[in-house]
């Protein structure tokens, strides 16, 4: 029980993919133009994220290990299509407001990061609620960045005016440029507060630039983060 | 011809796969550090993504739609896709060793980057034909090149300024992205 609530805890917070890891950068940017968009991606993405962290947990002692990256691409793809054709059934605003992303969930490092890192490793039950963990902390994500965008870009959160009559809205932070420049935002508060940790423990806990410009990203899936906090620990256990 | 000239002119700039379409975000930050990688990622994506725009095409119109299976497009696109970048790497390795240096470390990398299989797919919801999808995916890539390697002279130039110490690294490459983006509305007058 208590692993089962580390893990969620984990996804949501220790690891956000979006704010810690900076993984799957594409849906962030492209689909945040309002938060309910933002809700739907994140949701869509974490219920692909599970099933698939199910399924590669329990077929991980028959996956032999030199073809597991192509196993895993169909398992995920197959999980997707199904996700596709349900909103395409069910909510179909929902899917024409995502259109093209839907389907490149398929290529979202952080599945496949997931898979790799911790589903083919560990037992079912842990990896689906890594999968739910995971998942929740990118909705969240998603649902925050949409939700300042459309507050700043039409005054609105879910559609409901937030803004008083007079606000003139920035329309620039509902289109492209805007995305860029609030990721921006975000990512310098997070160095500012990473910077203020480093100064207090005297280690700089990340490589060069975060795992969005790192090529290596969906192989390492921010272990050289965890691997840095780990020594970070260490040299603070020592200090103390 | 006056419509493949609209596509190619309306892909490559008005909706730049990565300034509106966030498509290939990845390569686009982590590879813009120097002209030269730039030019050498964006050359290998376009060489890739010609390519797989014509493949993906064919098995499209002449597999997938006569068996009734285009639901599985996204599927089979993936799996195409992985092993054409594997084909082509063992073959230029083989025949044009020339071409394998210039474009070889940044095969690899390509599968992973969304914008292959994002433009298997626009090709299909645009119900393009193999020829005009081969030149959308020719134009989509070009544009991916032309914006790689305008990023990549600015922050060579951007390297030496003084920037405030949280907005060091990829922020301000973030904020250069979005000024860019700005930079490309300008096209939309174009068409």
């Amino acid at each position: 029980m208590k692993k089962v609530l580390e893990r969620l805890f984990n996804g949501l917070i220790k690891e956000n993919p979006t704010f810690v890891l900076m993984l799957g950068m594409c849906p962030t940017l492209a689909v945040t133009t309002s938060a309910i968009n933002g809700l739907g991606m994140g949701l869509t993405t974490a219920a692909v994220l599970t099933l698939s962290n199910m399924m590669i947990s329990m077929l991980r002692k028959v996956i032999p290990d030199k073809v597991r990256i192509p196993a895993f691409i169909v398992i995920i793809a197959s999980f997707v299509t199904i996700v596709e054709l349900l909103l395409e059934g069910f909510v179909p605003s929902l899917y024409s407001a995502l259109g093209i992303y839907i389907p490149l969930i398929v290529v979202n490092c952080i599945i496949l990061g997931r898979a790799e890192a911790y589903a083919s490793k560990n037992p079912v039950i842990l990896s689906i609620f890594d999968g739910i963990g995971m998942g929740l902390g990118f909705t969240m994500a998603l649902t925050i960045i949409g939700a300042f965008r459309e507050l700043i870009g039409s005054g609105k959160i879910f559609n409901i005016q937030i803004m008083p009559e007079a606000y003139e809205p920035v329309t620039i932070f509902i289109l492209a440029p805007g995305a860029f420049f609030v990721l921006a935002c975000l990512t310098a508060l997070q160095n500012k507060l990473k910077m203020k940790k480093a100064k207090r423990d005297g280690v700089i806990i990340q490589c060069d630039s975060g795992c969005a410009s790192c090529v290596n990203a969906s192989s390492c899936a921010g272990r050289m983060v965890e691997e840095k906090i780990k020594i970070t620990k260490k040299k603070g256990a020592v200090k103390a | 011809m006056k419509e493949l000239l609209l596509i190619a002119v309306g892909s490559a700039f008005v909706n730049n796969v990565v300034l509106s379409q966030f498509l290939g975000i990845c390569p686009f930050l982590g590879v813009s550090k120097k002209v030269e990688t730039a030019a050498g990622m964006g050359s290998a994506v376009v060489f890739v993504i010609t390519l797989s725009s014509a493949v993906t095409g064919a098995i499209y119109q002449f597999v997938l739609t006569p068996l009734h299976i285009t639901y599985l497009q996204t599927i089979v696109f993936i799996l195409v896709i992985a092993a054409l970048v594997q084909f082509v790497e063992m073959f230029l390795k083989k025949k044009m060793q020339g071409l394998y240096r210039a474009l070889g470390v940044y095969l690899p990398l390509i599968t992973t980057n969304c914008a292959v299989l994002g433009i298997a797919l626009v090709n299909v919801q645009k119900s393009y034909n193999i020829l005009t999808g081969v030149v959308n995916g020719f134009a989509t890539a070009f544009g991916f090149l032309v914006s790689i390697v305008i990023m990549a002279g600015i922050r060579e130039k951007t390297e030496y300024n003084d920037v405030p110490k949280p907005f060091q690294g990829m922020p301000i490459v973030l904020v250069t992205a979005g000024l860019m983006a700005i930079a490309f509305f300008g096209f939309s007058g174009l068409l």
